[in-house]
């Protein structure tokens, strides 16, 4: 049987999808195929910039920029030659390797049968057996670590809860993933349910967990209906419910809903959510492990974590371990995005460079413009200069850097962005999203917030670098939770090594990058200037006149430093200064 | 059973500290007389964790540790004290400095704030950091206390007093981040929630953010007008607390000392709510007699001396209205005797008269215009409240010498009191006293022994059951509002499955402690505190000769010059009052 894939995962084209879905089916039938080709919407396939993307199986060949006019093409020599239309192809790269994501865009996810036709419960069934001491040692093997940011070996967390006493344990999916640009929970989610709920009865079994909840933000319907469906089969076939497969062992799953608060999917401030409370973070001692959800000893694990579970299980934990590097084991998905030619997910093992993942995967810098930074781990992250594109992704390789592993945003940045706007743009981020229940993060991002707003205005002061590093200090120190703790990171990374750029924010009263548009003024030269007049045309704030034959000039008081001539001149007639 | 307690052994500041296990680090450093500083943290409540200032370090432990709400471990070794603790401390105050008013001069809280005190002890003298203020206006929609919310640190005590310790859930945090703010949830006005003015979120709050509504200045203006005839009394709880302000032991009785300086205030009559005491429970011990002995009523009979519980049973237990006492709170019946009795008796004309009550209570505030009944006399009866924590200005303002005043005695006859009157103060007090005159009322002799101990201390919930010559009455006793909830649900219970009643006569009052407790007294109550305070009053009961109400000869004698008997007609317009259920949100 053959498969045709279609890429469905949440975002625009959806009459697209749908169409080209319909005609797939028809032509088929029409061609009498229906018996040896099903055409599935498929999830995930890996492809974002380039149009409906199609996948068949078993050649595994993938399409980008599918349209309905490609469709008799497709059918006629994919699969019924088992040739390829050479240029629809999309090549992968295989610096990639896929264990999370490795049912994503070859298992139907709306299907239990086709999961278990891939290996699918094998890993439970096997937990089953095993019982929770065999299933933690096995988890302690693989070396796999919380991929929610902390990476808190997993073993450990689930040990921790097993050795608390309690009449009723909980175990709940962290699916509030809320980074910034981040979308590899939501992948797993909506391309491989069953897998992440596999993981979370392994994650039961070994804690002794009756109960699992799976908190997933509101903003992913398709994650919550294609999970909610998984849920529905799991108990229609009696994987879900009392006394599971006569072991004795019985299970129950629930979904509840984030309402798109950031500090939610820090684990106290979740419980609190669940609990119907304000999505405030409790201090801590009590943990979880010993007082979470509803007073009962909770683990946590991240959507990426779990999916990791039940391969370990099928694999072995030290077929797992053997990938990666010594204190970081498996691969890690992230969410590679900025100034780079191909964005979307990846999946690397541990251990891959930087440089790797941006040149080798990523394609390079867009436009080819000079690559300047890496940032990981988000609004709790950091930047890492291109001097460092060498070092192995890891948990504690990145930490030495000064930036985090986090849950996988990955943005490249190129000698057009402005370490000081990044800096504003995180921390706007964090400042917005944060709860408001500490002092430190909660006045103390606004006050650094204010002290960046300054300088990008020219309005900085040489005390207000200081300034920055002692709230930063103060907030690293005494906020509450991870939130605030972490929240002025981006921040001091970008000091750390971008140190010059303030200075010139500060000092010169100049921005280099020319993003901050208080220190930029433009102006047109007339000696390069062809009188195009593309510059006129784009202006926003019709800052510019002139006429054809003759040359353009921007009027100062209405420039609103945009940039977009600046973009948009061929001839390099406007100049930044 | 005695239960054995764990200890845990560590170090603070390199001296070995010993305490029981599961004690903060805050309170094992006050064993080696460490105060780390902190601003969110309270006695009587649970740790937010907000403020961050309590931050501590444990040796091999990277990160800072809140103090406040992390427990002492074996082991640990924990530096309170060093460079970098300070100093982030200091920031971290200088950050929550940025984002409060400097009004101090004109707060109400000056001389008196938790966060001016500590921004003094660290010596703060920079305004290092931009002033970013959000501009809310304050919400004075209740008459009682003000919300203030551009004042507010967000320790978010307020509103575990009014959640966790009052069960009323008026007051949340909305909106978030540096938005976040106090308010009634759905952003409406306190007039509109549920909040029923017990003022216990006034009497935690460490800054100006919530304040009880200010009628010092209506009392000034009173005082001052020749036309206007003042009387003053004072609620039994402000006697052993007014001492706090200048410096007295907590609990001193200051009763004498007050009527002498209510005098020097220019009060023409001082009176005492004590008296007014005694004469609640004439009716009210009568009423539960014609319920227990005649059955004319339902029991249990439920006390509604307290204003705060009358607002929360009437928003919360509409359906339980039949049970509560229609006698006046004590206040309420020294006003209307005031305007009536005493005006009569003295020839004044009563419109002249203004009466004001002293009190532990915000609610107060609210109860003297609640319904008709609070202008029996045909005028309002009581015109202004005060509270303990008012009267303190009052008298720092008048330049009077207080702690050097001669002692001196009420007017009578509206100022003779029994001890029965005295110990309303505390929780259990009314209970105790009016089981007192009961119990004669039904046999017609007095106790041999009039105290109840059952019923005194601080135990949330007191039940007990008392011999009356062969009858067993069941009472229970409640402090706090959030511990009404057991009491009445046990009542519900039985009444829904036809049980046996588990009380006949239930107290209630809404603070904790009972009126010592009260949110009109002043900060920083505790436990230890509200026991002090109680002492104070159970002394005085203990000292005096007459204990009971009903053996308060001028008790006697205003019925028989005035009221005729308990429950007459008489006292029925003028004593007596109504209720009715009134819904928790009112848009």
């Amino acid at each position: 049987m053959k498969r045709i894939l279609i890429q469905d995962t949440t975002g625009n084209l959806k009459k697209e999808k749908r169409d080209l879905h319909i005609s797939f089916s028809t032509q088929i039938r029409d061609r009498g195929l229906t018996d040896q080709v099903q055409v599935v919407m498929a999830s995930d396939l890996g492809v974002y910039d380039r149009g409906l993307a199609v996948k068949v199986l078993p050649e595994g060949v993938i399409y980008g920029g599918v349209e309905l006019k490609h469709i008799p093409d497709i059918i006629e020599k994919t699969i019924v030659k088992g040739e390829k239309v050479e240029e629809l192809v999309v090549e992968r790269k295989n610096k990639q390797m896929r264990i999370v994501l490795r049912h994503c865009g070859v298992v139907d996810p709306e299907s239990f049968e086709d999961y278990v036709a891939h290996d699918g419960y094998q890993g439970l069934a096997k937990a089953l057996e095993m019982g929770p001491e065999k299933v933690i040692e096995e988890m302690k093997k693989s070396g796999l670590r919380g991929r929610g940011g902390a990476g808190f070996p997993t073993w450990l967390k689930w040990n921790l809860t097993r050795g608390v006493k309690g009449d009723e344990k909980f175990i709940i999916c962290n699916g509030d993933e809320g980074d910034p640009g981040a979308y590899m929970d939501r992948s797993v989610l909506e391309g491989d349910p069953h897998s992440v709920i596999e993981g979370m009865m392994i994650g039961a079994i070994a804690v002794g967990a009756t109960r699992g909840f799976f908190y997933i933000r509101a903003e992913y319907p398709l994650a919550v209906e294609r999970v909610q469906k998984a849920i529905d089969q799991c108990y229609a076939k009696g994987i879900l419910g009392k006394n599971i497969f006569a072991t004795g062992f019985s299970f129950d799953i629930e979904i509840r809903l984030g309402a798109g608060a950031f500090v939610c999917g820090e684990e106290t401030a979740l419980i609190a959510s669940i609990e119907g409370l304000r999505g405030y973070p409790r201090p801590r001692p009590p943990f979880p492990s010993v007082k979470g959800l509803w007073g009962k000893p909770t683990v946590i694990n991240n959507v990426e974590t779990l999916a990791n579970v039940a391969y370990i299980l099928l694999h072995g934990g030290e077929s797992f371990g053997r990938v990666g590097t010594e204190g970081s084991k498996g691969t890690k998905v992230f969410a590679l995005t900025g100034k780079v030619r191909n964005s979307g997910l990846v999946e690397v093992p541990m251990g891959i460079t930087l440089r790797e993942i941006v040149f080798d995967i990523g394609g390079g810098v867009l436009d080819n413009r000079q690559i300047k930074a890496i940032q990981t781990g988000g609004p709790s992250g950091g930047v890492i200069p291109e001097q460092f594109f060498d070092a192995p992704v890891g948990y504690e390789e990145l930490q030495k850097l000064g930036s985090i592993m986090g849950s996988g945003g990955m943005i490249v940045m190129d000698e057009n962005d402005c370490m000081v706007d990044i800096s504003k743009f995180y921390l706007g981020f964090c400042v917005d999203e944060s709860c408001g229940k500490c002092a430190p993060c909660r006045v103390g991002g606004t006050q650094m917030l204010h002290i960046l707003n300054q300088i990008s205005e020219g309005k900085g002061q040489i005390e207000d670098l200081k300034k920055l590093s002692e709230i930063a200090h103060a907030m690293q120190k005494a906020s509450l939770c991870g939130l605030g703790q972490t929240a002025p990171n981006p921040v001091l990374s970008t000091l750390k090594y971008f140190e010059k750029e303030y200075l010139a924010h500060v000092l010169d009263k100049k921005c280099p990058s020319g993003k901050c548009a208080s220190l930029v003024t433009y102006l047109i030269t007339k000696e390069s200037c062809t009188g195009c007049g593309m510059c006129a045309r784009v202006c926003p704030a019709n800052a510019i006149t002139g006429n054809r034959q003759e040359k353009y000039t921007i009027d100062p008081d209405k420039c609103i430093s945009c940039g977009q001539c600046y973009e948009v001149c061929k001839f390099g007639a406007v100049l930044r200064q | 059973m005695s239960s054995v307690v764990t200890m845990v052994k560590g170090f603070v500041n390199g001296r070995a500290v010993e305490v029981p296990a599961g004690t903060t680090i805050l309170d094992a450093a006050k064993k080696v007389q460490v105060n780390i500083p902190t601003l969110c943290k309270h006695a009587d409540l649970l740790p937010s964790a907000g403020c961050g200032i309590c931050i501590v370090k444990a040796k091999g432990n990277r990160k800072m540790l809140r103090a406040c709400c992390t427990p002492f471990e074996n082991g640990m070794d924990i530096v309170t004290h060093d460079p970098e603790i300070v100093k982030t401390r200091i920031t971290v105050l200088e950050l929550i400095l940025s984002n409060h008013p400097t009004d101090c001069l004109i707060c109400g809280r000056n001389n008196d704030c938790e966060l001016q005190k500590i921004a003094a002890d660290f010596g703060i003298r920079d305004d290092r950091f931009q002033r970013i203020l959000a501009e809310i206006p304050a919400d004075n929609s209740k008459g009682t206390i003000i919300l203030d919310p551009k004042k507010c640190i967000k320790c978010g005590r307020c509103i575990d007093a009014c959640q966790n310790m009052q069960d009323v859930w008026a007051l949340s945090f909305i909106d978030r981040g540096f938005k976040t703010r106090i308010s009634p949830a759905g952003d409406i006005k306190l007039s509109e929630s549920p909040c029923v003015s017990c003022g216990q979120c006034s009497a935690h709050c460490p800054t100006g953010a919530i304040f009880e509504h200010d009628d010092t200045r209506k009392v000034w203006e009173a005082l001052q007008d020749p036309e206007k005839y003042c009387v003053v009394q004072v609620a039994p709880a402000v006697r052993v607390a007014v001492g706090e302000g200048f410096g007295y032991p907590v609990g001193t009785n200051l009763t004498k000392k007050l009527y002498a300086l209510f005098r020097r205030l220019g009060f023409k009559a001082v009176f005492d709510t004590n008296f007014a005491a005694d004469l609640t429970i004439m009716e009210e011990a009568a009423e539960f007699v014609e319920r227990f002995v005649h059955g004319k009523g339902p029991l249990p009979l439920i006390t509604s001396c307290c204003p705060a519980w009358v607002d929360y049973m009437e928003k919360y237990y509409g359906d339980m209205i039949q049970h509560f006492s229609t006698a006046k709170s004590p206040h309420e019946m020294l006003g209307v005797m005031s305007k009536t009795y005493y005006a009569q008796k003295k020839n004044i004309d009563p419109s002249k008269i203004v009466n004001v009550s002293v009190m532990p209570c915000t609610a107060k505030k609210y109860e003297i215009t609640r319904v008709e009944e609070m202008f029996a006399s045909g005028y309002q009866d009581v015109d202004i409240v005060i509270t303990t924590r008012e009267l303190i200005r009052m008298i720092k303002q008048a330049g009077v010498e207080f702690e050097s005043l001669a002692d001196e005695d009420a007017d009578l006859i509206l100022g003779d009191y029994a001890g029965a009157g005295t110990i309303f103060g505390a929780t259990g007090g009314v209970m105790e006293a009016a089981l007192r005159t009961a119990y004669y009322n039904v046999t017609g002799e007095n106790l041999k022994d009039v105290n109840f101990k059952d019923v005194r201390g601080l135990d949330g919930v007191k039940e007990t059951e008392v011999d009356v010559k062969g009858t067993k009455v069941r009472i229970a006793v409640a402090h706090g509002l959030a511990n009404v909830k057991y009491v009445m649900e046990k009542v519900k219970a039985a009444q829904k499955n036809n049980e046996p009643l588990p009380y006949h006569f239930i107290e209630v009052m809404a603070c904790p402690g009972g009126c010592v407790g009260g949110g009109g007294q002043p900060y920083m109550v505790t436990d230890e505190i509200r026991k002090q305070r109680a002492k104070g009053l159970y002394d005085e009961d203990e000292a005096m000769e007459v204990r009971c109400s009903h053996d308060n000869p001028h008790i006697q004698q205003i019925y028989k010059e005035f009221l005729e008997k308990p429950l007459s007609e008489k006292a029925h317009h003028l004593l007596h009052t109504q209720y009715k259920s009134r819904p928790l949100y009112v848009k």
